[in-house]
C-alpha cells in the first residue's frame, strides 16, 4: 500500500463512525433534545402552542403551579404510588425469586411457575387497567369473595371512592411491575458462586444467616440498579391511572403526569403544563444523573 | 449434602410449595378471570356467586370484535405502526451499534452516557413540544406523526440491545475483511449482518412490543377512530358501550396475542429485550 492510499484509508476509519451514528443522532436531536429545549421555552411563555407571537411570561406559570394545591397533591401521590410500588416489587420479585431458585422444587415445576410468574409482564397497561376494573367492580369478584369471607361487609367502590382509589391503582401496579425484579434477581441468584453457600455449610451457617450475609450483598448492585430504575418508570406511569381512575375522584389519585396531561388537553392550559412537564423533568434527570453515576461506580 | 428426611425438613418443603401456590394465585389468576370472562355472555360475568368457568361458554363477544371493521382496523394500525417502527428502528440502530462497537472515536463515551439517558426521560414532557411539531407540521392524526414519535422511544434501547450484541463477536471477523481490502461497509453487510441475527431479532421483539403497549402518544397525537390503536381502541370500548364487559375482555385478549406468542415462541428473546434497559 502507498502511502498515499493509507492515509486515505486511515481518513475513511476517522469519519466512518460519525457516518454510522449520523442517522440516530439526527433523530434523538431532532425529536429528542430540541423538544425538550422547546418545552422549556413554552413553560416561559404565554398562551404557548396555540398562538403564534406568544409574549414572556417569565417565571408565572410555575409561581401558577407551585400556588396549586392539586400540583401538591399529585406529587404526594406520585410519590407513595412510586415508593410502594418499587418496595413489593422488590420484595415480591426477590421472594419469587428465591422460591424459584430452590432445591427443593422439581425442576420441569420450576420451569412452568417461572413463565406463569412472569405473566404479569405480558400484557399492556391499558389492558391491566381493564382486567383491574372488571376484578375491583363493586359487584365484581373480588368484592363478592371478600364479602362470603366476610372480610368486608359491603360491596366497596374500590377505584371510585376517595378512601381506597390510590391504594387500588398503587396494588393493581405492583401486581403488573414485580416480573422485572424477579427476572432480574433470578439472572443474579444463579451468578452466586455455589462454594460462598458451601463454605457457609460447613460453618454451620442456618438459612437466614445465608440469605443475609451471602446471597442479598451479592444481589445489592442488581437491586439498587433495578430499584432506581424502577422508580424512575414508575414516576411516569400514566395509562394504568388515566383508565383506571382518571385521576379521581375528587383528585385523590391524580399524579403529575394526569395532572400534567389535563393542564395541556383539557384545559388547554399549554404553557403551565410545560411548567409542570419541565418539573418532571427535573426531577426524572436528578434521578437519572444518580443512576447513571452508580453505573460507572460499579 | 443436606439430610432430606427430617421431618423439620418435609414441613418445609411442603410450606414451600403452599407458597408457590399462593405466588401463581397472584400471578395468574387476573389474567385467567381475564380470559374466562371473553368467554361468558355479559350478564355471566357479574353473576352472583361468579362462576369460576363459564357456565354457557360464547364465542359472542370475539365474534362482536372480529365482525366489526372499526376495531379490525385498530389491529390492522397497531400492527402497521409497530412494524415499520420495528423495520426503522433496527436500520438505524444497527448502524450506530456497529459505530460504537468497532471504531474508537471522540466523543464517544459522552454519547453512549446521552443514548443512556435519554430511555429516562418521561414521555409527558415530550408530548406537549411533540403535539406542537406534529400539528403545525401538518401531520396531527396520520401514521408518520405515530412512527416518527416511536422512532424516538425505541432508538435509545434498540442501540444499546444491538451494540451489546455486536460486542460479543468476535472483532477479527470484520479486521479479515479490512486486510483483504474491504471498507468497514462491505464488512457490516457481509460479515456482521448474517451472524447478528439472534441480536437483530431480540431488537425487532423489544422495539415491536414498546411501540404495541404505547398509549399516552397515540391517545394525543391521533384523533380520528380509523387512526387509532389497540390500547385506544380498548379505552374507547370503555365509553361506548356502557360496559361490554365481554367484549372489552375478548379485545384484550386479541390484544395480548402477540406478546403472548413471541413470548412463547422466542422467550429468550423476549427477555433479553425486556431486561435490557436495566443491565447494561
Amino acid at each position: 500500500m502507498t502511502r498515499q492510499k493509507r492515509s486515505h484509508h486511515r481518513l475513511k476509519r476517522a469519519v466512518a463512525p460519525y457516518l454510522y451514528l449520523s442517522p440516530s443522532l439526527l433523530i434523538i436531536g431532532l425529536l429528542m433534545l430540541l423538544p425538550m429545549v422547546t418545552v422549556i421555552g413554552y413553560s416561559f411563555q404565554n398562551s404557548a402552542v396555540l398562538r403564534r407571537d406568544p409574549s414572556f411570561a417569565g417565571l408565572k406559570h410555575y409561581q401558577a403551579i407551585f400556588a396549586d394545591p392539586v400540583f401538591w397533591a399529585s406529587l404526594w401521590h406520585t410519590l407513595y404510588f412510586t415508593c410502594m410500588s418499587v418496595v413489593f416489587h422488590m420484595t415480591i420479585g426477590m421472594v419469587f425469586a428465591l422460591m424459584l431458585n430452590s432445591d427443593r422444587i422439581n425442576p420441569t415445576l420450576r420451569n412452568i411457575l417461572r413463565v406463569l410468574y412472569i405473566l404479569p409482564w405480558l400484557f399492556t397497561a391499558v389492558i391491566i387497567a381493564v382486567i383491574w376494573r372488571l376484578l375491583l367492580e363493586p359487584n365484581g369478584v373480588v368484592s363478592s369473595v371478600l364479602m362470603q369471607m366476610g372480610i368486608i361487609g359491603s360491596k366497596v367502590e374500590w377505584f371510585s371512592s376517595p378512601a381506597t382509589a390510590l391504594h387500588a391503582v398503587t396494588f393493581a401496579n405492583i401486581w403488573a411491575g414485580y416480573p422485572l425484579f424477579m427476572v432480574s434477581l433470578l439472572a443474579g441468584l444463579q451468578g452466586i458462586p455455589k462454594d460462598f453457600y458451601e463454605a457457609a455449610d460447613i460453618d454451620g451457617a442456618k438459612a437466614y444467616q445465608k440469605l443475609i450475609f451471602i446471597t442479598i450483598p451479592q444481589l445489592m448492585p442488581i437491586i439498587i440498579s433495578i430499584s432506581l430504575l424502577d422508580f424512575i418508570w414508575t414516576m411516569q406511569v400514566f395509562p394504568l391511572i388515566w383508565i383506571t381512575t382518571g385521576g379521581g375522584p375528587i383528585y385523590s389519585t391524580e399524579v403529575l403526569s394526569t395532572y400534567t396531561y389535563k393542564l395541556a388537553f383539557s384545559s388547554y392550559n399549554l404553557s403551565q403544563a410545560s411548567a409542570s412537564a419541565v418539573v418532571i423533568l427535573l426531577i426524572s434527570l436528578g434521578l437519572t444523573l444518580f443512576y447513571i453515576r452508580y453505573q460507572k461506580a460499579r | 449434602m443436606r439430610k432430606r428426611h427430617t421431618p423439620k425438613d418435609r414441613l418445609i418443603t411442603v410450606a414451600l410449595h403452599v407458597a408457590l401456590a399462593a405466588g401463581l394465585f397472584f400471578a395468574a389468576f387476573p389474567i385467567y378471570w381475564m380470559l374466562s370472562s371473553s368467554f361468558k355472555s355479559n350478564t355471566e360475568i357479574f353473576a352472583l356467586p361468579p362462576t369460576v368457568l363459564p357456565k354457557a361458554f360464547t364465542l359472542e363477544a370475539y365474534a362482536a370484535i372480529l365482525g366489526d371493521p372499526v376495531k379490525l382496523r385498530f389491529f390492522f394500525n397497531s400492527y402497521f405502526v409497530a412494524g415499520a417502527v420495528t423495520v426503522l428502528t433496527v436500520l438505524i440502530a444497527l448502524l450506530a451499534a456497529y459505530g460504537f462497537s468497532r471504531f474508537n472515536f471522540r466523543g464517544k463515551g459522552s454519547l453512549n452516557t446521552l443514548i443512556i439517558s435519554t430511555q429516562t426521560i418521561p414521555p409527558i414532557t415530550l408530548l406537549i413540544p411533540f403535539f406542537g411539531l406534529v400539528v403545525s407540521y401538518g401531520i396531527f392524526d396520520t401514521y408518520v406523526a405515530l412512527i416518527l414519535t416511536y422512532l424516538v422511544f425505541t432508538l435509545p434501547y434498540a442501540i444499546l440491545l444491538m451494540t451489546g450484541y455486536l460486542n460479543t463477536l468476535p472483532r477479527d471477523l470484520d479486521e479479515a475483511v479490512a486486510v483483504d481490502g474491504g471498507t468497514s461497509w462491505t464488512a457490516l453487510w457481509r460479515v456482521i449482518v448474517p451472524i447478528s441475527l439472534p441480536g437483530i431479532v431480540a431488537t425487532s421483539v423489544y422495539t415491536f412490543l414498546l411501540c404495541w403497549n404505547e398509549f399516552l402518544f397515540a391517545l394525543t397525537l391521533t384523533k380520528s377512530t380509523s387512526m387509532r390503536t389497540v390500547p385506544i381502541g380498548i379505552q374507547l370500548l370503555m365509553g361506548q358501550h356502557a360496559f361490554e364487559w365481554n367484549q372489552m375482555m375478548a379485545m384484550s385478549v386479541l390484544g395480548s396475542l402477540p406478546l403472548l406468542f413471541i413470548y412463547l415462541v422466542a422467550q429468550r428473546f423476549f427477555l433479553a429485550g425486556m431486561t435490557a434497559g436495566s443491565v447494561k
